[in-house]
């Protein structure tokens, strides 16, 4: 008979045997036996956060910067409802996280006994599997299973939830099984015929536009660049979603900026005439589709995506392709350099009306905004930050916010995987833990999490593991004491009535770096940023830097609810939309 | 047009409705059900009845019939989401009008009343396989098995004969022929 382990040690076998390096962790009364065990697995590392919601979006921005899952432990109760929030981030933007919660014992499940609560009914919504051990014969295979559910098909968070005497109770260890390559669900189910059908679209097209999402950054490094090889080819333009910013480089010519709510006038008015819709690993959110009765009405769309059910839910598409990106690329690649037809050239003659249309829209300057010498605009700051730190290579996060859509607009992304911002669920406060996360993977890179002032202060208890762990995060915070998003919303939709959007008492933000001994900037006026930013990025160490700026900025363009992609709001250079801005009439 | 006040698109015009019946193959274990319940609560789905049991003891899986409204479009999402569960093995849906597929439903129908108004619900149950499983003075019990609509007919028709109390299993389905849906 082989060795018997307890349910803590089959914990960290199962880890180990995942190559699990980081675990992002809070104890607690129900998980005390794993973290007794924790001294004697030396390959895995604990990182102690301050609350169980920082564990889950460190483990995000683990996840999403390093392509590896994401694992978080966390005690029963309130440990894991601490924990739901991130967990539905996760789920929304299919970020793959393993998490592992504390139980009562079996015994006492259902009494109502202390710190109980039904974790697997609490998160069998915001997760894409959960399980309740209650046998310990079953821990190893479910841990096993754990991992594959998370990392395979779309990605997602999963549960495992293991009862206190589980955790002590002993048993053979299962290795995992050999992949075998089973369960239809998770694979590649398109045919060359659709291939072939994609093909014959993009010959036949006029107007195309390539519209990506974080389908392409799940994908792999390697879908990025199949993605590069596969639109220089074709010669087509490319639009990307907030998640899919970086898989296609911001600064080349034939990116034509973010698209929907806060996208560029070009990407949107692309997707409303364009003739050909092409996305790839996208979902058709509510914030890039805008009104769906006049979403693109007159292009055929192509779907790519590995997700059936993302299929058709919100727009119909003419050609959909349940696949893999880079291997759905990667065919389509293979089939155009074999036929030698010079679809190559010929594309590009077809679109090259196209292009002179984009250009027109390019023209615009739809981003453009107008600066200030006395005042710190929002926009300048992020533009003078990646003026600053484009020449290495920098991880961004982000709060949730107009700082959020400033740094998506004026930051370009050259590679996958550098921003981690929560889209789906626009979590405020996920920044700062996410790069926590992110400087775990990569410890000697410069990662920057752009803040409002109001997200950082719902999570900002993690500059204390961040100076734990000599984690030199820069938490660069666009201050305009006000919830800049709402309070822009509250202008352009309910006559100025700030309701409750101006955030009186901010702390200092300086004195609060230092109370966590970490280091405090302060920038107020424009002549000083850029020695303040370089102070910042120079600093071998966590800074909170407190960029004060424009309180009155407003973030355009923008697409109002119930309008489609041709009817945006543009900034205040332009001047036909000045009498919808008021503020806009001030500045002119 | 009203200046919409939200940051959301307003609701677009609703497509027809159908009705569909799920079959849906899971294994039998704790909290299946919510996951596949959750799902319709969860996203707005319509169960207009519900019926499970296990099917198959040694391989541990529940058949689980849902019928449901929806449009086609839902219907579709319906059935990817359903899937996209782990526990779930496979999902078949017929349109209510398919006529490859039996669809049927079980009641138990107490009636109250005397010996005249009995023997009416008996005749008006008639077509639909009465079997009577307990019989008074004063009351009867019958079993029948009818589509849906029918039952919900006959129901009102027994209302004034005396029904007290009606108790339904929820459709369920199986196609006909020797095809195996799979």
């Amino acid at each position: 008979m082989s060795k018997l382990y307890s349910g803590a040690e089959i914990v960290f076998m199962c880890l180990e045997d995942q190559d699990v390096e980081y675990i992002f962790g809070y104890p607690g009364g129900a998980v005390l036996p794993i973290y007794d065990e924790l001294k004697n697995h030396s390959s895995i590392k604990h990182i102690l956060v301050r609350h169980e919601q920082g564990a889950g979006h460190a483990a995000e921005g683990y996840a999403r910067s390093s392509g590896k899952p994401g694992v978080v432990l966390v005690t029963s109760g309130p440990g894991a409802t601490n924990v739901v929030t991130a967990l539905t981030d996760a789920y929304m933007d299919s970020v793959p996280l393993v998490c592992i919660s504390g139980q009562v014992p079996t015994h006492l499940i259902g009494t109502d006994a202390f710190q109980e609560c039904d974790t697997t009914g609490i998160t069998r919504p915001c997760t894409k599997h959960n399980w309740l051990v209650k046998d310990i014969k079953d821990l190893s295979k479910i841990l096993h299973e754990a991992f594959k559910v998370a990392t395979t098909g779309r990605p997602g968070p999963v549960l495992v939830d293991i009862p206190k005497d589980i955790q002590f109770a002993k048993v053979n260890y299962l290795k995992p099984k050999k992949e075998k390559k089973t369960s239809g669900k998770l694979h590649n189910k398109f045919s060359q015929n659709e291939i072939d059908e994609l093909l014959n679209l993009i010959s036949k097209a006029r107007k195309p536009v390539i519209y990506t999402g974080g389908g392409v950054i799940n994908s792999g490094p390697k879908a990025s660049d199949s993605l590069r090889e596969f639109v220089r080819l074709i010669g087509f333009p490319i639009t990307s979603t907030l998640q899919g910013l970086g898989a296609f480089p911001g600064d080349d010519s034939q990116f034509i900026g973010m698209l929907g709510m806060h996208g560029t006038y070009e990407a949107n008015n692309a997707m409303h005439d364009c003739d050909l819709l092409i996305n790839i690993g996208a979902r058709f959110d509510d914030r890039i589709t805008g009104k769906i009765d006049e979403f693109s009405p007159k292009s055929k769309k192509v779907h790519i995506d590995i997700d059936p059910s993302s299929i058709n839910k919100i727009i119909k598409v003419d050609l959909a392709i349940v696949g893999d990106v880079n291997e759905v690329l990667q065919s389509a690649i293979k089939k155009i350099n074999k036929k030698q037809n010079g679809l190559k050239t010929s594309n590009k003659q077809n679109v090259s009306k196209w292009w002179e249309q984009i250009q027109k829209w390019r023209t615009k300057d739809s981003l453009g905004f107008i600066n200030s010498e006395k005042t710190i605009k929002p926009q300048h700051a992020v533009k003078r930050l990646y003026e600053l730190t484009k020449n290495q290579d920098t991880f961004i996060t982000t709060e949730v916010g107009q700082h959020q859509m400033w740094a998506a607009q004026h930051y370009k992304f050259n590679k996958p995987n550098r921003w981690m911002t929560s889209g789906g669920l626009g979590t405020m406060g996920y920044g700062l833990p996410a790069a926590v996360g992110v400087q775990i993977a990569h410890p000697d890179k410069l990662v920057i999490d752009i803040a409002g002032e109001a997200s950082v202060l719902m999570t900002m208890q993690e500059m204390s593991t961040a100076v734990q762990y000599n984690l030199p995060i820069k938490i660069f915070v666009l201050n305009n004491q006000y919830m800049g998003m709402v309070r822009q919303w509250q202008e352009l939709l309910h006559e100025k009535n700030y309701s409750e959007s101006y955030s009186e008492a901010l702390p200092d933000f300086v004195k609060l770096a230092e109370a966590y001994g970490c280091k405090g900037i302060k920038a107020q006026n424009p002549n000083e940023l850029d020695e303040k930013i370089k102070e910042m990025v120079d600093h071998n160490g966590p800074v909170i830097f407190d960029c004060q700026v424009d309180p009155n900025e407003n973030c355009f363009p923008m697409i109002p609810s119930g309008k489609p992609h041709n009817q945006m709001i543009l900034g205040p250079n332009d001047k036909k939309d000045n009498k919808i801005t008021g503020k806009g009439k001030a500045l002119v | 047009m009203v200046k919409s006040k939200s940051a959301y698109s307003i609701p677009t015009k609703l497509g027809k409705l159908d009705t569909h019946i799920f079959v849906v193959w899971v294994d039998n274990e704790a909290g299946v059900l919510a996951r596949v319940v959750g799902l319709f609560s969860g996203r707005g789905y319509n169960i207009e009845s519900l019926a499970v049991a296990e099917v198959d003891q040694t391989k541990n899986i529940s058949r689980i019939t849902i019928v449901t409204t929806g449009t086609p479009q839902v219907i579709d999402q319906i059935k990817l989401q359903l899937k996209k569960l782990v526990p779930v093995h496979k999902v078949a849906d017929f349109k209510r009008e398919d006529k490859k597929v039996i669809f049927k439903e079980m009641a138990l129908l107490k009636v109250v009343g005397n010996k005249k108004k009995i023997e009416k619900c008996l005749k008006v149950c008639k077509s639909f396989n009465p079997v009577i499983l307990d019989k008074t003075k004063l009351s009867v019990v019958i079993q029948i098995t009818a589509l849906r609509r029918e039952i919900d007919k006959m129901s009102k028709k027994l209302k004034p004969l005396g029904l007290t109390s009606a108790s339904r299993t929820g459709a369920i389905a199986m196609t006909r022929g020797a095809e195996v849906f799979k």
